[in-house]
C-alpha cells in the first residue's frame, strides 16, 4: 500500500548530472586560484624538533599554526582535533604546514624540500596497548533491575565480536575551495553540514559570524565521511586564502583520502547472556571498547548510539551496558552511516543466532519470543511510543524469502541467515531539543513559487527533490513551482547537519508544519515565514543518566541473505538478498529503493570485502586497488519491500531511512556464511582469509 | 616540434579534429579537464579501478586516468560532452531516469560511457553480461541494480539504434 507522496518524480539535479554538466568543486574554475597541498606527518608519535622550509618562489606560501590567528583546534564534540600539529604529531599523516601556489607540481617539489626533524616517542597503535591506559570516554547504563549476586548463579553464554575500519569511498574525493573578500571569508566545497564549517571557522579566525560564508558545492556522496572532516579542509583552505590573497582550492587526491580522513570505528563487544532454569533469556550485559584514532571527534556520540542499540529489538531485561572509548595514534575515526549501529547489530543478531544454535531452536523462533511491542522500554528506559510492527515485518519477511525452508533445507556449502534491527531516526538524547534547535524558512513570491531555505544538504540521496515534494504537496502547488538550491549560511537558517536520518523526518516534518502558515497567508505577493523544530513534549532525556528517549523514533528492518560456499577457493556467492522495512511512508519509492540497495551493499562491503589495516601506525590499504569496495558484478538483486505504518509525527507519515539499510546486513550475511561453513565467524569482514584461518582452526 | 617534450599529436575529440602539441605523457584525463574544459571527465582514483573517467576511444571503453596522448594520435576520442547530445545518450538518459540510476552523480558520465560502449558491442545484453562489463565502474550511492535496469531499458528502448 502507497500513499501518493510514494510516486517516483524525476530528481531535481537529474538533467545535469545524466549529461556531465553539473560541477564539483574540482570542475569549478577559480580564476588567479592557488592550490593548496597538506605537508603531513611522517611519525605516528613524535615531537616536532625543528622544521625547515625551503626558499619560495615568488607567489608561493607556506600556512602554518603561527597563521591562525585564534583556536588552533578543530571544535566537533571536545576541542581536542589541531588544525595543525604544532608541538607534537598524534598520527601518522597529522597536518603539519601547507604549501600552496600556483603550479602543483612545484608544490610538490617544494614539499620535498620542506624537512621536519622529530623526536620519536613509543606510539599506541593497537587497542591492546591503549587499554594499558585509561579510556578518555566512558559510559555505562542500566535497564531494569541489573543485580550481579541473582545473577551470578544462572547459566550463562558469553562471546566477544571485533568489527574493523570502513572507509566512506564516496566518489569524489573531499575537496574545498576559499575566496577571501575583505573582511568576508567565503567558503565552497564538498560537504554535509556547512554550519560545522562556519563554526570551525569562527572557532578558527575569530571573524564575526556575517563574515563568515560557507556554500555547498555539489557533493559526490558523503556517508557522514562529509559530516566532521570538511572542517579541516574548511579552514585550511580559508587560511591559505587570508594569507596569499588569492583563492585557493584544495582536492584530497584517492590516496590522501583513503589514509587520512575519518573512517568507521574498529570496535570490540563482549556481550553475556543469563538464562533461568527453562532457558528463557532473562539478563543481558554489554561491554563495549572502540578505538577513537588520536582525537576524540565524533568518537562520544558513536558510543552511545552503539550503546543504546546494543539492546537490539529484544526486551530482555535487565541489560546492563558498560562502554569505553580509547585513544590510539592513528587518523580519528568519526561519522559513517549508522554510526555504531552496523557494530552492535552484528554483534547483538550474531549472539542470537549463537544461543538459538545452543539452545536447539530455529534462530527465528528464539527471536520472535523476545521482539520488543509498543509501550515497551527502550534500552535507556524511554518508552515505543508508537506501533512497533515486528511481527508484520518478521511476516513479510518469512513470506518472501521462504527463510524457514532454506534454513532447514539448506545444502552442503550453503547457508541462509536473517537479521532484525531498528534505528534511531534523529540526533541522538536531547540533540535534536538543545544543541540543533533546527530552523527553517520557506519563501513565497509573487509568481506563485516557494523557495525552501534550510541548510540540509543534497548528498546523492534525493533530499533536494523530497523535501521539495513534501513542500509542493503540502502547498498542493505543482513541484515546478518549488526552488531548493544547493544551500549556504548566507542564504539558509541552521536546519541541523544532514546526519543521523534526520532530513526527511525532522526537516522535512518542520517544513510541513510551515506549509500551513505558507497556505494561510498565500494570497499577500511576497512573504517570509520561519519555523524551528518542535521537540515532541512527551520526550525526555536526561544526559547525565542517560535515561529516557535517546531518539524521537525508531526505523526497523528484517534482512535475509542466502550464499554458497567453495570450499577451494573459500569464497563466498551471495544468491539471494531480502530486504524489509518500517520506515512509515516513503516519500519517494524510487529514492526510497536507492537508498534500499545501496545502503544493504555498502553494508556487504563492510561485512564482507572491505579490509582497512595500519601497521606501525601506517595505512596498508591506501588504494581503491588494494582498498576494496563491491562492485556491479558481486551482489544479485535485492528484494525489497516497505510495511505500512505511516508514523503521526512525520511528514506524511514518513520515517527516518538513509542509515538503516546499512545496519542489519551484515549479520545476516556472516549467519548464512556460518550456516555455509560450519564455523563461527565472531568478526567482520568475512574475507575468504579470515574463512580459511577460521575454518582451519575451529576444525581441529 | 616546439621543444624535446613537445610532440605534435592529431586527434579527434567529440568530433573535432585536435592539434594536440604538448608533453605526450601527460594524463590524459588532465590533458582533457585541463586543456579542453571537459569537466564531466571525472577522477575518483587516478589509477583505472572507479571508471569515473571513462571514455570511448575509437568507440572502446577507456579509463583516461591510464592514457598519454600519445597513445590516441590518429584516433577518435568521445567524451560525455560529445555524446549527450545524441539519439542514443537521450535513449540512455531516459533509461537511467526511470530506473532512478543517478544518485550522487559523480560516476554518472562514467557510466553513460560505459553503457555506450557496452551496447555497441552487445545491443541487447543479459543481465549477467551487464554486470560484468560494467564491473570496472564503480557507485557508491546506488548498489548497482539500478544501473543495470538503466542499462537494460535502454537496450529495448533503443532497439535498431544500436
Amino acid at each position: 500500500m502507497t500513499s501518493e507522496i510514494s510516486n517516483p518524480v524525476k530528481r531535481l539535479d537529474f538533467d545535469e548530472k545524466i549529461n556531465g554538466s553539473i560541477r564539483y568543486t574540482a570542475d569549478m574554475e577559480l580564476p588567479n586560484g592557488l592550490f593548496a597541498k597538506t605537508l603531513r606527518s611522517e611519525h605516528a608519535y613524535a615531537q616536532i624538533i625543528n622544521i625547515t622550509t625551503p626558499s619560495l618562489p615568488d607567489g608561493y606560501f607556506i600556512i602554518t599554526s603561527k597563521d591562525i590567528p585564534h583556536n588552533n583546534t578543530i571544535p566537533v564534540v571536545e576541542n581536542d582535533w589541531p588544525i595543525f600539529a604544532e608541538e607534537e604529531v598524534h598520527y601518522i599523516g597529522e597536518p603539519i604546514l601547507l604549501i600552496v601556489g600556483p603550479d602543483i607540481q612545484m608544490i610538490e617539489n617544494l614539499m620535498d624540500q620542506t624537512i621536519i626533524e622529530y623526536a620519536p616517542f613509543k606510539p599506541t597503535l593497537t587497542l591492546k596497548e591503549a587499554m594499558q591506559n585509561p579510556p578518555h570516554l566512558e559510559l555505562s547504563y542500566t535497564k531494569g533491575d541489573f543485580d550481579h549476586t541473582t545473577l551470578k548463579v544462572l547459566d550463562k553464554f558469553e562471546e566477544t565480536f571485533e568489527t574493523g575500519l570502513q572507509e566512506q569511498a564516496y566518489l569524489e574525493t573531499q575537496s574545498m575551495m576559499a575566496i577571501y573578500e575583505a573582511p568576508v571569508i567565503k567558503v565552497y566545497g564538498s560537504m554535509q553540514c556547512p554550519y560545522y564549517i562556519k563554526d570551525a571557522l569562527q572557532n578558527a579566525l575569530a571573524f564575526s559570524p556575517e563574515n563568515i560564508e560557507v556554500y555547498q558545492n555539489p557533493t559526490g556522496g558523503g556517508f557522514g565521511g562529509k559530516e566532521d572532516f570538511p572542517s579541516v579542509l574548511g579552514v585550511h583552505t580559508a587560511l591559505a586564502a587570508i594569507k596569499s590573497g588569492h583563492p585557493v582550492k584544495m582536492i584530497y587526491d584517492r590516496s590522501e583520502d583513503l589514509s587520512y580522513t575519518t573512517k568507521r570505528h574498529p570496535c570490540k563487544i563482549k556481550l553475556t547472556t543469563y538464562f533461568d532454569e527453562n532457558h528463557h533469556l532473562v539478563a543481558r550485559e554489554a561491554d563495549i571498547i572502540l578505538d577513537s584514532g588520536a582525537y576524540t571527534g565524533l568518537t562520544n556520540v558513536v558510543l552511545q548510539r552503539l550503546s543504546f542499540s546494543i539492546m537490539g529489538v529484544y526486551n530482555i531485561t535487565p541489560l546492563h551496558v558498560s562502554a569505553r572509548a580509547y585513544k590510539t595514534h592513528k587518523p580519528p575515526n568519526g561519522a559513517f552511516r549508522g554510526f555504531g549501529g552496523p557494530q552492535a547489530f552484528f554483534a547483538i543478531e550474531s549472539h542470537m543466532n549463537h544461543i538459538a544454535s545452543r539452545l536447539g531452536v530455529n534462530p527465528l523462533d528464539l527471536r520472535n519470543a523476545y521482539l520488543v511491542k509498543q509501550g515497551d522500554m527502550t534500552s535507556t528506559e524511554g518508552k515505543f511510543r508508537h506501533p512497533v510492527k515486528l511481527p508484520e515485518l518478521v511476516w513479510r519477511m518469512e513470506t518472501m524469502s521462504d527463510y524457514r525452508n532454506h534454513f532447514a533445507e539448506s545444502e552442503e556449502y550453503a547457508g541462509v541467515g536473517i537479521s532484525l534491527f531498528l534505528h534511531g531516526c534523529g540526533f541522538t538524547g536531547s540533540g535534536e531539543k538543545e544543541l540543533l534547535k533546527s530552523k527553517v524558512s520557506l519563501a513565497k513570491f509573487e509568481d506563485g513559487t516557494v523557495e525552501i531555505k534550510a541548510s540540509s544538504t543534497e548528498i546523492g540521496q534525493g533530499s533536494l527533490t523530497t523535501l521539495s515534494k513534501i513542500v509542493a504537496q503540502a502547498l498542493e502547488i505543482p513541484i515546478d513551482k518549488v526552488i531548493h538550491k544547493l544551500p549556504s549560511t548566507a542564504n539558509c537558517p541552521d536546519s541541523g547537519p544532514t546526519v543521523a536520518s534526520r532530513t526527511t523526518m525532522i526537516v522535512g516534518k518542520i517544513l510541513y508544519d510551515l506549509c500551513g502558515e505558507v497556505k494561510k497567508r498565500w494570497n499577500e505577493p511576497r512573504f517570509e515565514v520561519s519555523a524551528m523544530y518542535k521537540y515532541p513534549s512527551d520526550l525526555f532525556w536526561n544526559n547525565t543518566e542517560l535515561k529516557g528517549d535517546a531518539y524521537p523514533e525508531y526505523a526497523w528492518g528484517a534482512n535475509v541473505v542466502r550464499v554458497t560456499f567453495n570450499p577451494v577457493t573459500y569464497e563466498v556467492d551471495v544468491k539471494d538478498i531480502w530486504a524489509v522495512y518500517d520506515i512509515g511512508t516513503p516519500i519517494d519509492s524510487k529514492m526510497v529503493k536507492g537508498q534500499i540497495d545501496g545502503g544493504i551493499v555498502q553494508g556487504l562491503g563492510y561485512a564482507s570485502m572491505e579490509e582497512m589495516n595500519h601497521i606501525a601506525g601506517k595505512v596498508l590499504q591506501n588504494r581503491l586497488s588494494t582498498y576494496i569496495i563491491p562492485c556491479s558484478a558481486d551482489f544479485p538483486e535485492i528484494k525489497s519491500a516497505t510495511l505500512f505504518n505511516p508514523f503521526e509525527e512525520g511528514p506524511f507519515g514518513a520515517r527516518g531511512l538513509g542509515e538503516l539499510t546499512l545496519v542489519g546486513i551484515a549479520p545476516a550475511y556472516a549467519a548464512a556464511v556460518e550456516q555455509a561453513t560450519g564455523v563461527k565467524v565472531n568478526a567482520l569482514p568475512i574475507t575468504p582469509e579470515r574463512l580459511r584461518r577460521l575454518i582451519h582452526e575451529q576444525r581441529k | 616540434m616546439n621543444s624535446e617534450n613537445e610532440f605534435s599529436i592529431l586527434f579527434n575529440l567529440n568530433g573535432d579534429e585536435i592539434h594536440y602539441l604538448g608533453d605526450p605523457t601527460r594524463r590524459l584525463l588532465n590533458v582533457l579537464r585541463e586543456d579542453y574544459h571537459l569537466t564531466g571527465v571525472k577522477e575518483g582514483c587516478g589509477e583505472g579501478e572507479c571508471g569515473a573517467c571513462a571514455i570511448l576511444v575509437d568507440g572502446h571503453l577507456y579509463n583516461s586516468c591510464l592514457m598519454m596522448p600519445y597513445q590516441i594520435n590518429h584516433k577518435s576520442v568521445l567524451t560525455i560532452e560529445g555524446f549527450r547530445d545524441s539519439k542514443r545518450f537521450e535513449i540512455i538518459s531516459r533509461a537511467f531516469e526511470a530506473a532512478g540510476a543517478v544518485q550522487c552523480g559523480f560516476c554518472t558520465p562514467g557510466m553513460v560511457m560505459a553503457t555506450e560502449a557496452l551496447l555497441r558491442k552487445n545491443p541487447h545484453p543479459l543481465r549477467d553480461e551487464i554486470a560484468s562489463f560494467m564491473s570496472g565502474n564503480l557507485c557508491r550511492c546506488t548498489g548497482y541494480d539500478m544501473i543495470i535496469k538503466a542499462v537494460m531499458i535502454a537496450s529495448e528502448a533503443g532497439d535498431g539504434l544500436w
